[in-house]
């Protein structure tokens, strides 16, 4: 047994009454690690960090969580405006947290004057900022970040890929992120999962631009370039989530 | 000091007061006004099983006030059809239920609107320690549960990605509503009791901008209704409930000039 896993998934999937969101997917995150996940939309990312975190219960396969420190940023978050809520409020909400962390993370991710400002009163990128330096601030040691840097401007977007990768080596947390940027995953990653209803390919960033399939989904100078790719399947999927080979 | 009937309807009346200031903040921020004017029409059954068996009434109303809640977490599970229809089914039947009941307990007189709007002159010394101890606990189980509540209202996956065990709080929260329904029951009347825990926290939202700010206000709102609704009452001989949710409303009429003037600032 490897002590240093932090979540593992075993032919995990989930489905809504026929409908299969994600199946038969593998992978573990270890600490100090990166694992990212990539795949078209509706491909399962969302559904697959989900059930990684244990918000889906019904689930098929297996899911094992090695810790309870998760720091988590959702891809959607809806926040209901009859909370008075503060950006400090909201960085203490599952867990309280030293002023100076707070102070930290907010700085980190460019956002420490927004600090007494009303939750509600934010940009989409600098509510983006806050929910990751929320994060970050519990000093996890599993990081869940679905799309973080979505809606943070250009200059932003590479600042944040780069705190990011720090902030793995170090805490030495493990993190599964989920990324539509190509260039960030292929330079940063350790693991790529790359999904499409299920496991496509998964592997090392080179091995996974090496493989067939992800060249098929990606195209050649993926690892390179950010890649507007076609998508060309070996197989289709029916309603109900099924795989059938063409 | 508690020989005054004024006196001790004071003091349970504060005490109720500083009770449902922090779970009438709950309430407006999860959308739960019509659940508990469900789990307070549901009083009424209780109120009348205690007069039937003898038993005491604050128990009691607690207890009808639980099942209900659990019936309605079992309806919605098992049925299709939309909460709020199922909150109006529980609500409205177990009333008539209650009222059916009361009309074959033919041997105890009944004070009806007593029991719908309050009754200043029926609190006794036993009331008053059933409301203090009672609401210390209230508030003792809402403090060990504010972390993961207060998360799970804001948003409900990320307090249980990070582990916090929302839907426990959430039932416990369903307990604390009826155990506050069932001790406010003689000081503010079954139909009134949801206007006790909304209106105060409804004002403190328009002069708050932390959540912990609108608990304060909130009860700090609530202690001034309800002294305020008492001496009217007095005064006026008008009935206890209605007066101290008249004083709440005046309260909440107020802060909203606090709302205009922060509305005039910002332009």
């Amino acid at each position: 047994m490897n002590d240093n896993i932090l979540v593992k998934l075993k032919n995990a999937g989930f489905r809504i009454k026929n409908k299969w969101l994600v199946q038969s997917v593998s992978f573990q995150v270890e600490k100090g690690k990166i694992v990212t996940l990539i795949g078209p939309n509706g491909s399962g990312k969302s559904t697959t960090a989900k059930i990684a975190l244990g918000i889906f219960k019904k689930i098929e396969g297996e899911v094992e969580k090695y810790t309870n420190k998760v720091g988590y940023v959702p891809q959607k978050i809806s926040i209901d405006w009859t909370l008075p809520l503060r950006v400090s409020d909201f960085m203490v909400l599952t867990e309280n947290i030293k002023n100076e962390d707070i102070d930290e993370a907010l700085s980190l991710t460019g956002v420490i004057h927004l600090k007494n400002k009303n939750l509600g009163s934010l940009s989409g990128g600098e509510f983006q900022r806050v929910l990751l330096a929320r994060a970050i601030s519990k000093k996890p040691e599993l990081l869940v970040l679905d799309e973080p840097v979505q809606g943070v401007d250009f200059t932003g977007e590479i600042a944040l890929y780069e705190l990011i990768k720090k902030i793995s080596d170090e805490l030495n947390c493990g993190i599964l992120l989920i990324s539509h940027d190509l260039h960030t995953v292929m330079s940063a990653t350790d693991h790529v999962v790359c999904l499409n209803g299920h496991v496509c390919c998964s592997g090392s960033p080179i091995d996974v631009a090496r493989n067939n399939e992800y060249k098929a989904l990606f195209g050649e100078q993926a690892s390179k370039t950010l890649a507007i790719y076609e998508h060309k399947h070996d197989h289709t999927h029916s309603n109900d989530g099924e795989i059938k080979k063409n | 000091m508690f020989d005054d009937f004024f006196i001790r309807a004071l003091v349970a009346g504060l005490g109720v007061a500083i009770v449902t200031g922090p779970l009438g903040c709950f309430v407006v921020w999860r959308r739960l006004s019509y659940f508990g004017d469900t789990l307070a029409h549901s009083a009424l059954l209780g109120v009348t099983m205690a007069y039937s068996f003898q038993f005491n009434i604050a128990l009691s109303v607690f207890i009808i006030s639980s099942i209900i809640a659990l019936i309605l977490i079992q309806l919605q599970k098992k049925t299709n059809l939309p909460g709020d229809a199922l909150l109006g089914l529980l609500a409205h039947s177990s009333l008539a239920v209650g009222l059916v009941v009361i009309g074959f307990l033919t041997f105890i007189r009944f004070d009806i609107m007593g029991l719908l709007f309050g009754d200043i002159l029926a609190v006794t010394l036993n009331d008053i320690i059933i409301i203090w101890f009672g609401g210390a606990l209230i508030l003792l189980i809402l403090k060990l549960i504010w972390k993961p509540l207060f998360a799970s209202t804001v948003n409900y996956e990320l307090a249980e990605a990070e582990g916090l065990n929302p839907d426990r709080a959430k039932a416990i929260f369903t307990i604390l509503m009826a155990a506050i329904i069932a001790i406010s029951i003689k000081m503010v009347g079954l139909l009134l009791i949801t206007g006790m825990l909304i209106i105060p926290a409804a004002m403190a939202r328009n002069i708050s901008d932390s959540p912990i700010k609108m608990v304060i206000f909130s009860i700090i709102g609530g202690v001034l209704s309800v002294i305020i609704g008492l001496f009217t009452s007095l005064e006026f001989n008008t009935s206890s409930g209605p007066s101290i949710i008249a004083a709440a409303l005046l309260l909440f009429i107020l802060s909203l000039f606090k709302i205009k003037q922060s509305v005039q600032l910002k332009n």
